[in-house]
């Protein structure tokens, strides 16, 4: 047995490279990024604390805070229609999947199902602009010039693409599920569609909160599809600009937009809040019923 | 056989002839969403081989004598800077995988070898990075990148990538390494090996672990274009994924190179994924799930 002194020089040794890199590029670039949102600089390299003035300016200057709320409810759109289309269609895809009528095809199927998702968002979208584009034929009305449209048209595309990844996780579950358990209602004589929705589907029931936070996360933080599609200032009349494209925008940079740091960084921390308020909130409930289970 | 065991047996048969049609309509679904998932990746492949003619009149025939051509992959190859950019993925992409799988498969091991009053605490902060947003951390890294001279080169790119994916790997290999029996270590040990050497033991143990973190970093280091646009945009260090972007905006109009490039940005993946799906989807589910 190694002495408690030895261990903690090994476990440095061992940890160290790995939490250097993990800190210096991750961890201290976004605690950062929410120190910078009280800060102004001023002219070169000074830079004043001006409290919470930044966030002031975000939600009430007339100009700003426009595109702030507007990109706002596009995210919440963009992560609503991603929740509602991706966990049924990704619980049907599992549950036949998982049927036990397939055999060697299953694997066939599932990496089928689940290529969209490797591919880059860029390449998606433009896939599909292709394929929606009226000279085709497809469709004859322009989905992505109308900003009734365009963020649905959007965020469907980025659905075709991700709809695997609930899939998995719910394909996964359901495997876990332990075959003796099934077998025995089959023989109490339950018909299968009771097997899934009585038995299997109770048992995979937190995936959905999972599935759920990670959908809201990934959205949250979104940016690539719309940027492929659309640019930095997306349209029509930034009907598809979400929180991500608006914080590019704002610290890089566009055209008709000086690149602003600070702003940059205070839009980031409200996009760091929103998702951390929400994960604190569901780990919260999550580890409180896992109690209530035990009791 | 006991009873109960023999009417099982006897069972089964009964109920597959029952469920003929049940599995019938399972693969019909099935069948269907496939198409959903690869028809429009398959007109693009298929388009690429056609001229601008052909794309217009026919988009959904595949490609005959008289519209068959490669002059799309030509445009490609002589005009973008496919090639180039292919380099580059690579080598981010490999690069980022091999520092991930060293710096992550140490920090897990000693996570589960060299338990202490702090090792719980550290392994709390490895998980919390899962979920951790990396990009909203992009204002002060460009500060940090541009002071260390590191802006527009690929080594910003591997160094931020290695600090997204470490997490996910910590998390993964310390699930394999507490599978590997501790009479192995101890044995190992009694013989007088290092540490290292025992970690060296071990690592056959959990070749799937480094598998499944190698699969599962390749997706989104080689897709991602946020960072290759602010970190390394300039022509000689972009990436498939920004190269694409780029490309598609530069040739607009020219509707056979474009089909090309994004055939040349989609299959390469496309087929590792293929080659890699058990791995990629078993560090999918032990990652995130735990």
């Amino acid at each position: 047995m190694l002495r408690t002194a030895s261990r903690y020089r090994l476990l440095a040794i061992f940890v160290l490279p790995a939490l250097a890199v993990y800190v210096v590029f991750s961890v201290f670039p976004l605690l950062s990024s929410v120190a910078l949102s009280f800060f102004r600089s001023s002219g070169r390299g000074a830079s004043m604390f001006v409290g919470i003035g930044n966030y002031i300016h975000l939600f009430t200057d007339p100009y700003t805070s426009e595109r702030f709320w507007n990109a706002l409810l596009n995210n919440v759109e963009f992560f609503g229609i991603h929740l509602l289309v991706e966990l049924p269609v990704g619980l049907l895809m599992a549950a036949l999947l998982t049927s036990g009528t397939l055999r060697r095809a299953r694997g066939v199927y599932r990496t089928i199902l689940f290529i969209p998702a490797t591919l880059s968002v860029v390449i998606v979208g433009f896939i599909w602009r292709l394929i929606i584009n009226p000279l085709w034929g497809l469709v004859s009305f322009p989905l992505l010039g109308d900003a009734k449209t365009a963020l649905a048209t959007i965020s469907l595309m980025s659905v075709w693409e991700y709809v695997g990844i609930p899939m998995i996780f719910l394909y996964t579950a359901l495997l876990a599920v332990p075959e003796d358990i099934i077998e025995a209602s089959r023989i109490d004589g339950a018909r299968p569609w009771q097997v899934f929705w009585r038995i299997k589907f109770p048992l995979i029931a937190p995936q959905f909160g999972l599935i759920t936070i990670l959908t809201y996360i990934w959205t949250f933080n979104g940016f690539d599809i719309v940027y492929a599609l659309n640019g930095s200032a997306p349209g029509p009349n930034y009907s598809t600009d979400i929180l991500g494209t608006l914080f590019y925008r704002t610290f890089f940079g566009s055209s008709g937009q000086v690149a602003d740091l600070d702003q940059g960084a205070t839009i980031a921390s409200v996009i760091f809040f929103i998702i951390l308020i929400t994960t604190a909130a569901y780990f919260v409930v999550l580890q409180r019923r896992i109690k209530t289970y035990e009791l | 056989m006991t009873t109960l065991e023999r009417s099982i047996v006897r069972r089964r048969p009964v109920a597959q002839r029952g469920d003929r049609a049940s599995a019938l309509l399972v693969h019909g679904l099935l069948i269907i969403f496939a198409i959903i998932a690869i028809a429009p990746i398959l007109i693009v492949v298929l388009n690429s081989f056609k001229g601008t003619m052909g794309i217009f009149n026919a988009p959904f025939a595949l490609p005959a004598a008289d519209t068959f051509t490669l002059k799309g992959y030509s445009d490609v190859l002589t005009d973008g800077n496919f090639l180039l950019n292919y380099r580059n993925s690579i080598l981010v992409t490999v690069s980022t995988i091999a520092l991930t799988v060293v710096l992550g498969t140490g920090a897990a091991w000693a996570l589960v070898e060299y338990k202490v009053r702090i090792s719980p605490i550290v392994t709390g902060f490895f998980i919390v990075g899962i979920m951790l947003p990396i990009r909203l951390g992009t204002v002060p890294l460009l500060k940090t990148m541009i002071s260390w001279h590191l802006i527009d080169t690929l080594l910003a790119l591997v160094l931020v990538y290695t600090a997204m994916q470490i997490p996910l790997a910590v998390a993964l290999m310390m699930t394999y390494f507490r599978s590997v029996p501790t009479e192995l270590k101890e044995a190992a040990r009694m013989d007088g090996a290092g540490e290292f050497r025992t970690l060296g033991i071990a690592l056959p143990l959990v070749r799937p672990g480094i598998a499944a973190v190698a699969s599962i970093t390749m997706l989104p280091v080689w897709n991602d274009l946020w960072f290759p646009l602010i970190f390394a945009p300039s022509e000689q260090n972009q990436t498939v994924t920004l190269g694409v972007q780029q490309f598609v905006g530069q040739f607009q109009s020219n509707y056979p190179a474009l089909l090309a490039a994004l055939t040349l940005g989609a299959v390469p993946l496309i087929v590792l994924f293929i080659v890699l799906s058990r791995q990629f989807i078993q560090g999918l589910s032990a990652g995130y799930g735990k």
